[in-house]
């Protein structure tokens, strides 16, 4: 048909008599049915414009309201371009309207319309949500009729794109609307209302706990969803019942004596995953298992030795040699190598996040670390997460930072990763690792710092990110670390003391504590902390008072108490605390503090100016008894704290016995 | 767990945990095993095990007994029986009640010389997961029982499951419940389930499926089933010129022809463009023939027999003399002609015109048939109708698919897959054929948009698969289901339904026999007495034939009743025993006039049947996951 031809069918549409108009807009129907090329040619010709004034037509017969959105539902068939045309004309609130109208088969027909509009990355989903009836009615008219049921479904799953969406779904009764669906039998109904539930569920508690405490048919819901997953029903069902319960558990909703979870979640997750599915189902099982043994490590531990997840994801890695699988006869594309790397990554991340057997299961796997070095310079940044969030995982045990995370010098690209601008997830993940590469049992520790990790990590505690900064102190905390002293120094002399006063008021308590940390590691062994002290020491009582004075949650002050104790134990640096009657005052106060760890670290630091033994220690202890300490530790000696008790007796012990 | 918990409780409860009920569940599991041929394993062998092995509660319990010291001190029991190949899927758990000393517990399987006092996986030809390793172990004739590690360890409490696939013969084991994923390969055939201890103090019990499993093992059979369906259905034939085609074309027709549905295969044959070579006079000879031998008239059938194919009978002195037993039996019945017409114009209405055709649906049979037949010949049944509210039922085999389809109507709605059944119908009912339709119903299972786009004007309508295989829609979808109507209510194709319809002016009364008239009872005596002579005569000419004997034996015995139809021997007078006579004589019919006896639709489900049964025999497993009844009912 050319553009004359179609321009006549257009012209057509004029026409006033009604019969001849419904007749009419069924040829353009015929016409347009099965062929895109058709659908795009009546398009460029105007028919959309035509049809939506006609189907706004409220006084127009039924029939022809009908026919005019069965034709725009033919033409939204058309492909990604005919629908956002469809889009631009301003189709949808049109349709929307036609919800409203008193004939169901012109309600179906709209639905079908605005379900392939909604399904469809081109639509503007807020416009449900704008007009506030509009998504009460369509959860109202999912009991019309099972053409309804599965267009309204499919729309609701697509457009419940964020928590406000999942609450006003909640709040318009959803979840007992949908129920009646998932044991409708017909799995064209049943598939769009589980992808229903899932989008309703994800990562919101509120909706997720309604879902577990609703019932259907005095059955719980979540028994409906097992049914679904029976390895008779499509895989995509299965995939989707999956994905709802674990939605449900991962925020803690479902009842924790149910077994649903291990004995038939999982493994359906884990069967996802075979060779014999498609590269989609492969992805979401695998990525859907990651999120949901992620912190659970019962989950990690069943997953682990369920039907041989680690070899098949083992699998997942190796695409590209095999150029495609089984299952599909197209070759695999790029994005599907990607797609499949990066969720082999993820599931391994989750697995080995906590038990160290699983990690040696999974590290065992064929080339991992290979392929993990190659992901963290994979172009993607997907790929580039998940290896590093693996790498991570696999890091936390010391076994692998001794083998193959030496063999394989992985420090090397982390440290090109966060030398370089990037996803700020990759470098909140990567500095991570990096800290864990920086413990002092680590092998690689020593070649990290002479690479220029000091500057590195100094920079990032400037980030602005504060995920980026908490990483950089700690990083520096791990290298400072029984280090040397020329590398303390390093430290110091990098980060500069207005940086660390900077940091040491930060907003953020952990990065304090890990600052904290930081000095206290910089303040160890005797002769460090007297040089330190000798250069930096003015500046450090003055920040320890600070943070004594301000107020910190307890951790931080048991922190900074136990900075001051280092201090006490070097030589000459215990003339800081004890020239400064202020500090002294302070440490007193808080060895009657109500926190015992307080009491703990305050009686430490006295422990470690009144030993006998030392030089000047009875100048030091006459001081400190003028001051009462003496008596503050016999009161002492009735807590019932055994460490304190210890501490106590030990301080006591070094006063001469007359006095 | 709680499951298992029971079992193994009511096991040392001391019950007897084989008891019937029991053993039929085990049976349950697998429909497709005869256990006359291959028995299932119920339990462990008293006489297939070590002597450091004690076995109690029904064999079920194994402890150990020996010393446990040495190597050889292991001990093993095998089950009664190996696994039966048409099991497709075998399983059974045991639970570890104790680990004794060092919980050296082997599960798994062997074949059936396999030395017993090793732990399974350590001899020949044996496979087994071992608890205190995790690992497991197989040695074939090359190699020792080496371990390889596979799964986690397990110890007291745990449920160990072992299961076999018999199609790709390979075995996986799970642990409470949870499978661990495949663990052997290439298993030879003939298995046994086996089990191994090795130090003092280790009990196990098994659950070889009297009770239930932990794992879902159902859940795993259902996927094969739908698998092996799925691959009967993709199975692609050759038809690059239409040979397939034509050859299922051929098999419609020639069945069609057989049973002498002559309009619709006339009708079939000319939108196929299918020949058939019988003439349609002879076709409609047949038809009156069975018609009246399906309705009880002995007499007159074989009265039209000696007239339309002269010297038939006379040489098949067999069939004649089946048919005058059964002429005794329908005069008993009171319904054969010659007693008919001397108590006429009564008559009973025992008989039901029973359709034409030798149906192979034995088991569906009662109502589908009154009800395809009351709606146009016998009133006082019809409120026995299902189907009586579609007076387009057509043609007996598409309405006993009805019949089918609506007891079976969850199913389909479930399952669109299996549809297939109402594409059969659609196959007769219109000019399309099997292929076409079975396409036909894939395509209704895809996504709705592809057949709203197919469609005109009812697009609502034709969104919902399953509104297509309900079926009044699908009757009404022939192109020739007018025709076939009229095909299958018989009245337009030339038989004198004067002549046929009479029963229906009879209120059911008390039967009595040949209806209650002396001189009809008379008759039959005299009759009875030729047919013993007959008989004396047909012994001579050709020596004793036991089942003639025992036909005529049978029809005598109605006599020695009261009332017949409540007596042992009754049976013979339902009106479906007439089907196989009629069906012999049809064939007779056909052979005399060198055509096939059977036809050779029938000759290919018989052989489908046959198939799977060979399948199950030389230990093909997946004949467990299919059944020529779900295509062909």
């Amino acid at each position: 048909m050319d553009i004359a031809t179609g321009q006549h069918y257009v012209d057509n549409l004029h026409v006033n008599d009604q019969q001849q108009l419904l007749c009419n807009i069924r040829q353009v129907k015929n016409l347009v049915i099965g062929s895109n090329k058709q659908k795009t040619v009546i398009m460029l010709c105007g028919a959309v414009p035509r049809l939506l004034q006609l189907l706004g037509n409220e006084t127009m017969p039924a029939e022809i309201l009908v026919e005019c959105a069965v034709v725009l539902g033919t033409l939204a068939r058309g492909g990604e371009a005919n629908r956002r045309a469809l889009v631009e004309d301003g189709a949808l609130p049109v349709a929307l309207r036609g919800l409203a109208h008193s004939d169901l088969k012109l309600v179906e027909a709209c639905l079908r319309f605005l379900r392939l509009i909604f399904t469809s990355p081109v639509a503007p989903i807020n416009i449900l949500y704008e007009d506030a009836t509009i998504i009460p009615h369509l959860i109202q008219l999912l009991s019309r009729s099972l053409s309804t049921q599965e267009n309204v479904a499919s729309i609701l799953a697509h457009c419940c794109k964020t928590h406000e969406h999942q609450l006003i779904l909640l709040q318009h009764g959803s979840v007992q609307a949908l129920s009646p669906l998932l044991s409708s039998n017909v799995p064209k109904v049943q598939l769009p209302a589980l992808c229903c539930f899932a989008a309703m569920c994800y990562e919101n508690q509120q909706v997720s706990s309604r879902v577990a405490s609703a019932s259907y048919n005095g059955e719980p819901l979540y028994h409906h969803f097992n049914s679904l997953l029976a390895r008779n029903k499509p895989v995509k069902m299965q995939l989707t019942a999956a994905k709802c319960l674990s939605y449900i558990r991962k925020v803690g909703a479902l009842r924790p004596d149910t077994d649903i979870i291990p004995m038939r979640a999982l493994p359906t997750l884990v069967r996802m995953c075979k060779k014999d599915m498609t590269t989609e189902e492969r992805v979401e099982g695998a990525e859907t298992l990651a999120y949901l043994i992620e912190e659970d490590l019962d989950l990690q531990w069943t997953a682990s030795f369920t039907d041989h997840l680690i070899t098949t994801l083992a699998t997942y890695l190796k695409v590209n040699e095999d150029q495609c699988t089984k299952s599909v006869n197209t070759s695999m594309n790029s994005k599907d190598v990607s797609n499949l790397k990066q969720a082999a990554f993820k599931v391994f991340a989750s697995l080995g996040a906590n038990d160290e057997d699983i990690r040696k299961k999974i590290i065992e796997t064929e080339n991992l670390m290979e392929e993990i070095e190659l992901g963290l310079a994979d172009n993607n940044t997907k790929v580039q997460l998940a290896a590093v969030r693996c790498l991570h995982s696999l890091s936390r045990s010391v076994q692998q930072l001794r083998t193959s995370f030496k063999d394989h010098e992985v420090w090397k690209p982390l440290m090109e990763l966060l030398s370089s601008p990037g996803n700020a997830d990759v470098l909140v993940v990567a500095s991570s690792t990096l800290c864990n590469l920086l413990l002092e049992f680590s092998p690689s520790k020593e070649r990290i710092v002479e690479a220029g990790a000091v500057n590195l990590l100094c920079r990032l505690t400037e980030d602005l990110n504060p995920a980026l900064r908490l990483n950089g102190v700690w990083g520096l905390m791990n290298m400072a670390f029984q280090s040397k002293q020329e590398i303390k120094n390093r430290i110091l002399t990098k980060l500069g003391n207005a940086q660390l006063f900077k940091l040491l008021s930060d907003s953020n308590v952990d990065i304090i504590m890990k600052t904290l940390g930081l000095l206290r590691n910089l303040l160890s062994t005797k002769p460090d902390i007297d040089s330190i002290m000798e250069v930096h020491g003015q500046d450090i009582i003055a920040v320890v008072i600070i943070i004594l004075e301000e107020d910190h949650p307890p951790c931080v002050k048991e922190q900074t108490l136990c900075i001051l104790a280092n201090i006490a134990d070097g030589i000459t640096a215990k003339n800081f605390i004890m020239s400064n009657e202020d500090i002294l005052k302070k440490i007193t106060n808080y060895m009657l503090h109500g926190n015992v760890k307080l009491q703990i670290a305050a009686t430490f630091c006295i422990l470690n100016l009144v030993w006998k033994d030392e030089e000047g220690a009875k100048e030091r202890q006459i001081k400190l008894k003028e001051l009462g300490v003496q008596k503050l530790l016999l009161q002492m000696r009735s807590s019932c704290d055994q460490t304190l008790l210890e501490r106590v007796s030990a301080a006591i012990n070094q006063f001469p016995s007359q006095y | 767990m709680a499951a298992d918990g029971a079992s193994s409780t009511s096991s040392e409860a001391g019950h007897n945990p084989l008891s019937s009920t029991s053993l039929d569940r085990i049976k349950g599991l697998y429909p497709a095993v005869n256990e006359d041929e291959t028995p299932l394993p119920h339990s462990w062998s008293c006489n297939d095990k070590s002597t450091f092995i004690g076995l109690s509660q029904g064999n079920l319990r194994v402890h150990y007994k020996g010393k446990g010291k040495a190597h050889k001190d292991a001990a093993a029991v095998k089950a009664t029986h190996s696994i039966p190949a048409s099991c497709g899927i075998y399983y059974f758990e045991v639970k570890i009640i104790s680990k004794g000393r060092d919980g050296y517990i082997g599960i798994g399987l062997s074949v059936k010389d396999v030395s017993l006092n090793k732990l399974p996986g350590c001899g020949k030809y044996s496979y087994g997961y071992h608890g205190d390793s995790g690992q497991i172990h197989n040695s074939t004739s090359t190699t020792t029982g080496m371990g390889r590690p596979y799964g986690p360890t397990f110890t007291t409490g745990d449920v160990i499951g072992c299961g076999i696939n018999l199609i790709d013969n390979t075995c996986f084991y799970t642990k409470n419940g949870l499978h661990l994923g495949v663990a052997f390969t290439n298993l030879p055939s003939k298995l046994y389930p086996i089990v191994g201890l090795h130090t003092p103090g280790e009990v196990v019990v098994t659950n070889f499926g009297q009770s239930p499993f932990m794992y879902n093992i159902e859940d795993m059979m259902e996927e094969m089933t739908l698998k092996t369906k799925a691959s009967i259905e993709r199975f692609s034939v050759e038809n690059s010129k239409g040979e397939w085609q034509s050859t299922l074309n051929q098999l419609v027709s020639t069945y069609l022809v057989h049973h002498g549905y002559c309009s619709t295969a006339e009708a079939f044959g000319r939108s196929t463009g299918q020949k058939f070579d019988e003439e349609i006079a002879s076709i409609k000879n047949r038809q009156k023939i069975q018609r009246l031998v399906l309705a009880g008239r002995m007499g007159e059938a074989i009265n039209e027999t000696h007239r339309l194919y002269p010297g038939l009978l006379e040489e098949n002195p067999d069939l004649m003399f089946m048919l005058k037993c059964r002429q005794f039996v329908e005069m008993v019945n009171g319904s054969d002609s010659e007693i008919r017409n001397l108590r006429n114009p009564r008559s009973r209405s025992t008989s039901r015109q029973s359709s034409p055709s030798m149906s192979p649906h034995r088991n569906n049979i009662s109502s589908p048939h009154r009800s395809m037949h009351s709606t146009y010949m016998d009133h006082s049944t019809s409120s026995l109708s299902t189907s009586n509210s579609r007076p387009s039922s057509p043609a007996s085999s598409t309405n006993i698919k009805h019949a089918k389809l609506m007891s079976s109507k969850k199913e389909i709605v479930t399952e669109v897959s299996k549809s297939p059944s109402s594409s059969d119908l659609n196959a007769i009912n219109s000019s399309n054929s099997h292929v076409i339709n079975g396409s036909g119903c894939r395509i209704i299972n895809e996504d709705a948009d592809v057949d709203m786009e197919v469609d005109m004007n009812d697009h609502v309508g034709n969104g919902k698969s399953f509104s297509n295989g309900v079926a009044p829609s699908s009757v009404s979808n022939g192109t020739s289901s007018t025709s076939s109507v009229q095909n299958g209510s018989h009245i337009n194709d030339g038989l004198d339904v004067e002549e046929m319809d009479m029963e229906h002016q009879i209120p059911i009364r008390k039967r009595q026999l040949c209806g209650g008239d002396e001189e009809a009872i008379n008759h039959m005596l005299n009759f009875g007495r030729d047919l013993q002579r007959t008989s004396d005569l047909l012994e001579q000419k050709h020596g004793v034939n036991e089942s003639n004997r025992k036909t005529l034996f049978d029809a005598f015995s109605l006599l020695a009743y009261a009332d017949p139809w409540n007596s042992p021997v009754g049976f013979q007078l339902d009106p479906l025993k007439r089907e196989p006579v009629s069906a012999a004589l049809n064939s007779a019919i056909l052979e005399s006039h060198n055509m096939p006896r059977q036809p050779p639709l029938e000759l290919a489900i018989g052989q489908a049947v046959q198939t799977v049964k060979l399948m199950s025999k030389v230990g093909l497993g997946s004949c467990a996951f299919t059944s020529v009844k779900d295509y062909v009912c």
